[in-house]
């Protein structure tokens, strides 16, 4: 192998990891341990801190070793990296194949100024992210450095300030965009978090010791309708509280930056800093999604499609801003994709009559034929109303999925909305198609509407315009991608 | 480039043309020994129960015949429909495909954008001289199905895309 000059050869991770891989797995342990020797009989209390010795003494010589074995090497065209003394593996990633540095850095890393190098090639091998290389970990300092020679080779030899002037920023965490946090999904998070750590809790200690028995018993003794109200009052502040803190750790300090050489890149994180790189020449449009929620509080969430990230199993890598107000949302699209103003937000082409029928059809049929074979079915009565009540929430969302159905043409994008309650709206470079699906079942067929999907490689892989009469349909596609589709129309 | 600028939809009417080349006659009979099986699959045990179970057998037996019924319009119906409908074709720069009955689909993938190219054929497909050829592209979403193709046609279409796709340049992103 030839070795080009400065960091060709074999490395070592940072020595630091010395104490941190033991650090690390060691409060792992920490349940464990505090069981083994706070909870349980007095019998045979020795043995039980040998052997309790004798495991962390296993893990503290295991990590060593682990630190021992492994090596990496960023050469000219390849990066590299050995681990493991039985069981070795090697892994090489070339270059050029390398679609995102990710940084991040969690407490203890943190303590000891290491960062975690995640790079990733985004190739889906049979539906399984296996082409990562971890650097876990590398001093701080470095890890920007690599992170830029890796993205960008030719960056290596500018001028340092001169990079840091080139950056420009594109947006930046606003405080007031914390009253989004209750509205998104980190509420449930937190919800389920405090839940499973209270019936551990209770599942460890036993109830009686967290005083759940004197509880149950009072909300018992008490009339209904309070036991309800402190119920719902107490999930509504844990979702509350709970949601604030998961977005302020996730979201404290960020930044989206584009960075010389074509780079994004979002900076977040209070507790365990994340650095998330994007090259901008694997950017085939961008997403907004507004949940039903966030709708209500005219918020939305702003995702990058991109090819690389690993489809639906990229973990959120590429998600550009927090939940944050529409306008920005778009602002920022508009930003990321260098079109002012955004194609997420140009005036859309509303879809014929025939698309609100469909929907009321197959809103409405599904319940009124429940709704019949209660009524013919050995139910109670009320039942059959029950079924019939739902009729209005299935007109109003068949209504709001046909207002939202909406598809344009703007200079490079191809832009297409769709979804009831959620609203998901993709703007989608004409050059990322990479085919065509047109699709009529037989209601479709009969109304003279097709469904025309435009295949990509990036993102969910495919976007759709629903419910289009045949004619338009054909001709946005075919704009969109001039001469692909021609030869094949009548 | 003259691009025409009118509103889409005002100015003429589109519509996709069928692919030019059916798949082999002998996909009918494929398709056909498939239903075959499936409702077999269904109707068979509701016989078997009907016979055996005599307490069931006045609501057994006509649902079994209202099953079987819509069975054999089901084997006989599908494979003659999808026969008019499974087409496929390939140009210089894509390939062109229809697939479904009730429902329908029509894909188009440029050749510049295919990456894989695989056959496969079944035991049923190997008796009765049959392959299915696929083609992917780096789309999640985006394979193209060419199924019931006569054997000799699909391993020249195999070589044909193989040979086209190597030779147009790019990473098919």
């Amino acid at each position: 192998m030839v070795s080009a000059s400065g960091g060709s050869d074999w490395q070592r991770l940072d020595p630091r990891m010395l104490a941190v891989t033991p650090l690390r797995q060691l409060a792992g342990f920490l349940p464990v341990i505090v069981a083994v020797l706070v909870i349980g009989s007095e019998e045979n209390f020795g043995g039980r801190v040998y052997g309790l010795l004798v495991g962390v003494l296993f893990v503290l010589i295991a990590g060593t070793l682990r630190w021992f074995t492994t090596r990496y090497r960023i050469s000219s065209d390849r990066v590299e990296l050995r681990s493991g003394l039985l069981f070795r593996s090697a892994r090489s990633i070339p270059r050029d194949r390398i679609r995102t540095v990710d940084v991040t850095a969690g407490l203890v890393h943190r303590l000891f100024r290491l960062s975690v190098l995640k790079i990733g090639t985004g190739e889906r091998a049979d539906g399984v992210e296996s082409r990562e290389l971890t650097l876990d970990a590398i001093a701080t300092s470095e890890a920007d450095q690599v992170r830029q020679r890796l993205l960008d080779p030719s960056a290596g030899s500018r001028e340092r300030e001169t990079v840091a002037r080139a950056v420009e920023e594109l947006a930046a965490l606003r405080w007031s965009w914390l009253r989004f946090a209750p509205l998104t999904v980190s509420s449930l998070v937190a919800l389920g978090a405090v839940g499973g750590a209270f019936a551990q809790l209770v599942n460890d200690v036993g109830a009686e010791t967290v005083g759940v028995g004197k509880v149950g018993k009072r909300l018992t003794t008490a009339p209904l309708w309070l036991g309800v109200t402190v119920l719902t009052s107490l999930i509504l502040l844990v979702a509350l509280v709970g949601s604030v803190l998961v977005f302020i750790e996730a979201w404290w300090g960020f930044q989206l930056v584009r960075e010389p050489g074509g780079t994004l890149r979002i900076r977040r994180g209070l507790l365990t800093t994340r650095s998330v790189s994007l090259e901008e020449r694997r950017l085939r449009g961008i997403e907004v999604v507004e949940s039903p929620l966030l709708r209500a509080g005219r918020g939305a969430r702003t995702v990058a499609v991109a090819t690389g990230l690993g489809g639906r199993r990229s973990h959120g890598r590429g998600t550009l801003l927090p939940p944050a107000p529409r306008s920005e949302a778009h602002r920022v699209s508009g930003l990321v994709l260098g079109k002012t103003p955004s194609p997420t937000n140009t005036p859309l082409r509303r879809h014929p009559r025939a698309a609100l029928r469909r929907r009321l059809v197959r809103g409405t049929l599904p319940v009124m034929a429940t709704a019949g074979a209660l009524w013919f079915a050995p139910a109670p009565a009320w039942a059959t109303w029950v079924a019939l009540g739902l009729l209005p929430v299935t007109v109003l969302l068949a209504g709001d999925a046909y207002r939202n159905l909406g598809h344009a043409l703007t200079g490079r994008y191809l832009v297409t909305r769709h979804g009831a309650g959620v609203r998901a709206t993709v703007a989608l470079q004409r050059s990322g198609v990479i085919g065509w699906t047109v699709s009529q079942s037989l209601f479709q067929r009969r109304l003279d509407l097709v469904t025309v999907t435009a295949t990509t490689a990036a993102g969910h892989g495919a976007y759709a315009i629903i419910d289009v009469t045949t004619s338009e349909g054909l001709a946005v596609a075919r704009q969109a991608v001039p001469e692909l589709l021609d030869p094949f129309l009548a | 480039m003259n691009r025409p600028q009118a509103a889409p939809g005002t100015a003429q009417v589109l519509r996709l043309r069928p692919p030019r080349h059916r798949v082999s006659p002998r996909a009918v009979i494929w398709w056909t020994t498939q239903a075959v099986l499936e409702v077999g699959a269904v109707v068979i045990p509701l016989g078997v129960a009907a016979t055996v179970w005599g307490d069931a057998r006045p609501w057994l037996l006509p649902s079994t015949g209202v099953v079987a019924a819509s069975g054999l319009v089901y084997l006989l119906v599908m494979p003659r429909w999808r026969f008019r409908v499974h087409r496929w074709e390939t140009t210089d720069h894509a390939v062109y495909t229809a697939q479904g009955w009730v429902n329908q689909e029509w894909r188009v993938a440029p050749m510049s954008r295919i990456q894989t190219v695989d056959i496969e054929r079944g035991p049923l497909q190997q008796l009765f001289g049959l392959a299915t050829v696929t083609v992917t592209t780096a789309s999640a979403a985006g394979a193209l199905r060419l199924a019931g193709l006569d054997r000799t046609v699909a391993d020249d279409l195999v070589a044909q895309l193989t040979e086209t796709t190597q030779a147009t340049p790019g990473d098919a992103t």
